[in-house]
């Protein structure tokens, strides 16, 4: 894929990775083999028609492709820069065991961007049905939900906390691997729907999940509000200046801008030596962030090898390109201070692989006297996140051991009419899994409203069989929900 | 997408002032001790302040902002009754516990004189006998006395400079009212973490219950970002959804005062900016005639 060199995209925020021309990505099209029953469409957590939309760019019908495409996946622009491929659609083309497979994602991209650049917005009919559904957290898992339940009619208010829309897509993922005016294009497609978004909300102590139920006339609720509480190690030295967590860095520079200090009220001190803890997708992204923030040199430090590094490879890759320096096997312990409150060094132990562990990784297991002083004024965690409390604390949700949301298959939570899905759910996973959810509680929520549908088969040789009425399920009741007063 | 008005303005002095903004809903959901994080502009900061009252016929809350840093100094220039700001979240935090208490010392120093009002009015609803103890640098710098005074039965005024009340600082107020009252069942204490340390170190020889208001440097207040950890009993708290009040006798101050000064760099360099940026506007104001 065509990206732009490491000297010169270090500086700045611009996009890496650049898009396919026409040509691209037409020749990239006629690689597929339109496999009578693809695997891809299967591997898409969305269940995107592939194979559907590359026949109609072949046509040249880029329109029609789009329209294929944006009933499965409203964001594709979005998606299509940072789903990891290589485990779903791609990682699953026949054609990729012999060749390449055929680049999916960026054909997505490209479609993606299409659109937005033509402005193109299919609405479809909105039959509006009387219920009113209210979603929390406006993450992909938020937005997927939002935009199905749109379509089946409901009147849809997102609640974000956040003063901007779009969770982790606009205040994690940098702009050189996800633009937020790309971020803004997508979103609006939802907003055109009629979806309503208000930010600036906190559900739980604005007004809780139960309140939105009882007092605020909500036929539904869907519950989206990711992992977003970042770990610590529990190591001395922790409240020292110099250490953050990845997403208060990301944060500070993708929501808040503060690359663009003094611009922009929020400022990003940054360090001349940069260690950021942890290889993970957003390990590398804090690392990128702070070369392009004016860090001198940026190490990563992780207690596994480069093989257990769960980032993505073309991540990890475009970050040693750009000169980040890699510590594997490498464990700190302590954080010094350099007697002024800030961070002079840590102290790191060096690792060796040991037997598996659950994950079925070799767990690392620390060297004895390997004790080192490792030189940093700046320690940045991105050792995962973790569920987050608010909701918790403000309603009578379920939850497991680890304080995420306890819901069933159907995402249905243990309060009756609330829905939950994405992190909150699964733990931090991905874009598109989230947005797998939001699209699959958004069915249950129709389901439950009694609404029919449109993708439920009309089962015409059960007519007449026990179980269905006319072929439709019975479990599919058209009953409007009454409300008790009181 | 703003429509957080601002109805009422009033300046207590130079530096301080207070702004009523319409938030009905919020005015409905706060209680005593929580807080808002406020953005004047789209390329503001997200700057947390304490809730210091709230009227829930009206549907507005009360901000008392104290202009020490580069956003509270513009947003003394530009918050005036009419305008709006770009954005305002909350009630953030869990509310205070207001406990069921026969007697309490409700303290207030700098910028915690406002936030300790709801606190002290909490108490009283609930029955308790409240001793405010408010501290200004002067006289002419007396703000709220009338609210205080209707919601405590004792009110014990502190002055730098004797000006009114007694001289001295608000320790000196609470040690004065635990001398007199020896059941003081609890003491709430809001203002610079100086000033809570100190406090709490009044209290402790006595045993008393002595809750803090941290005030560390926030991003979201929702838990997402860490930035607002705090070291309270040895454990990491993150102010904005486990505090923002703690027991004063567990919190490691030392820790909050050191990560107060994280900034402080690039607070100074904003500061620097936004005051030359003002001068030059002024002289432009000059030279054209308008302002
Ligand atoms: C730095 C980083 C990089 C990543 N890179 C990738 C990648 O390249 N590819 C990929 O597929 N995945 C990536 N991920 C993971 C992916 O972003 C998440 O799995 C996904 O965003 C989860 O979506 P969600 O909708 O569940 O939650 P989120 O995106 O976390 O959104 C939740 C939203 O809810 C809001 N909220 C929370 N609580 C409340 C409340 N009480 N009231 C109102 N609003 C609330 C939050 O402010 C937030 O906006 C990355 C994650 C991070 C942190
Ligand atoms: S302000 Fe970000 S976690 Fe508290």
């Amino acid at each position: 894929m065509p990206v732009r060199a490491a000297e010169e995209r270090v500086d700045d925020f611009k996009e890496v990775a650049c898009g396919f021309s026409l040509e691209d990505a037409l020749h990239e099209c006629a690689r597929c083999l339109e496999c009578p029953n693809p695997a891809c469409v299967a591997g898409c957590p969305v269940g995107i028609d592939i194979p559907g939309f590359i026949v109609k760019m072949e046509e040249k019908d880029y329109r029609g492709a789009y329209d294929i495409l944006s009933d499965s996946n409203l964001l594709p622009a979005i998606c299509g820069r940072v789903c990891p491929q290589e485990n779903q659609c791609e990682g699953v083309c026949p054609v990729g065991e012999t060749l390449e497979p055929v680049a999916i994602g960026r054909l997505e991209r490209w479609l993606g961007d299409e659109a937005i650049k033509n402005n193109w917005n299919t609405l479809p009919h909105i039959e509006p049905v009387r219920h009113k559904v209210g979603v929390v957290g406006s993450g992909p898992a938020g937005l997927a939900c939002a935009a199905d339940l749109a379509k089946a009619g409901c009147d849809v208010t997102i609640y974000e906390a956040l003063h901007k829309p779009g969770g982790v897509l606009r205040y994690g993922i940098p702009e050189f691997r996800l633009p937020n005016d790309v971020v803004d294009a997508e979103i609006a497609n939802i907003t055109r729907l009629g979806v309503t978004i208000e930010c600036n909300t906190l559900v739980g102590r604005l007004f809780t999940i139960e309140q939105m139920r009882d007092e605020m006339g909500f036929d539904a609720v869907f519950i989206g509000t990711g992992a977003g509480a970042p770990n610590f190690m529990n190591i001395p030295g922790e409240t020292l200046n110099g250490v953050l967590s990845a997403n208060e860095m990301l944060t500070r520079c993708n929501l808040m801008m503060a690359g663009k200090f003094p611009d922009f009220d929020t400022p990003m001190h940054m360090g001349r030596q940069v260690a950021v803890i942890g290889a993970g997708n957003t390990a590398m992204d804090a690392m990128r962030v702070a070369l392009r923030i004016g860090a001198e040199k940026v190490h990563c430090v992780y207690r596994r090898t480069e093989a257990e590094s769960p980032a993505r490879l073309e991540e990890l890759h475009h970050a040693q390109e750009e000169g980040i320096e890699f510590h594997w096997l490498t464990a700190p312990v302590e954080i010094l201070d350099d007697g002024a409150g800030n961070v002079r060094a840590m102290r790191c132990l060096r690792m060796e692989l040991g037997e598996p562990d659950d994950s079925g990784r070799r767990r690392p297991v620390p060297i004895e006297g390997s004790e080192f002083e490792f030189e940093t004024d700046m320690v940045v965690y991105a050792i995962g996140t973790k569920a987050n409390p608010i909701l918790g604390q403000t309603s009578k949700l379920g939850l497991n051991k680890w304080g995420y949301i306890d819901a069933n298959e159907t995402l249905a939570t243990s309060i009756a009419g609330v829905y939950a899905g994405g992190d909150i759910v699964t733990g931090a996973a991905t874009v598109i899994l989230a947005m797998g959810a939001g699209r699959r509680a958004a069915r249950s929520i129709k389901t439950y409203l009694g609404i029919r549908d449109s993708e439920a088969k009309y089962r015409s040789e059960q007519v007449g069989c026990a179980g269905t009425l006319f072929g439709i399920d019975l479990g599919e009741r058209n009953f409007s929900p009454i409300r008790l007063a009181g | 997408m703003s429509d957080f008005q601002i109805i009422d303005r009033q300046d207590f002095s130079d530096t301080t002032f207070l702004l009523e903004v319409c938030h009905p809903a919020m005015a409905r959901a706060a209680r005593p001790g929580q807080f808002v994080i406020a953005l004047v502009d789209e390329h503001g900061e997200r700057i947390p302040l304490t809730i210091a009252d709230f009227d829930r016929d009206k549907g507005t809350i009360t901000l008392v902002v104290q202009a020490v840093g580069k956003t509270t100094r513009q947003m003394q220039q530009t918050c005036q009754t009419g305008s709006a700001l770009y954005g305002l979240v909350g009630p953030m935090g869990a509310p205070s516990h207001v406990a069921d208490v026969g007697k309490v010392v409700c303290v207030g120093g700098g910028l915690g004189v406002a936030p300790v009002f709801p606190q002290a009015r909490a108490f009283k609803e609930n029955g308790a006998y409240v001793i405010g103890v408010v501290g200004f640098r002067s006289k002419d710098l007396i703000f709220w006395e009338d609210k205080f005074r209707s919601c405590c039965d004792e009110l014990i005024i502190c002055t730098d400079d004797g000006s009114a009340g007694i001289k001295g600082l608000v320790t000196d107020g609470l040690k004065s009212a635990i001398e007199h009252h020896e059941d003081v069942d609890e003491v709430v204490a809001i203002g610079p973490p100086v000033m809570m340390k100190a406090c709490a170190e009044t209290t402790r020889p006595h045993g008393i219950r002595t809750m803090v208001s941290l005030n560390p440097i926030m991003v979201d207040g929702t838990g997402m970002c860490g930035g607002c950890r705090v070291r309270v009993g040895g454990e990491m708290k993150f102010a904005c959804v486990d505090g923002p009040d703690f027991d004063g006798h567990t919190v490691d101050f030392d820790d909050l005062m050191n990560r107060l000064r994280r900034f402080t760099e690039d607070e100074r360099a904003a500061m620097e900016r936004w005051n030359e940026n003002c001068k030059r506007l002024e002289q432009a104001g000059q030279t054209t005639g308008t302002v």
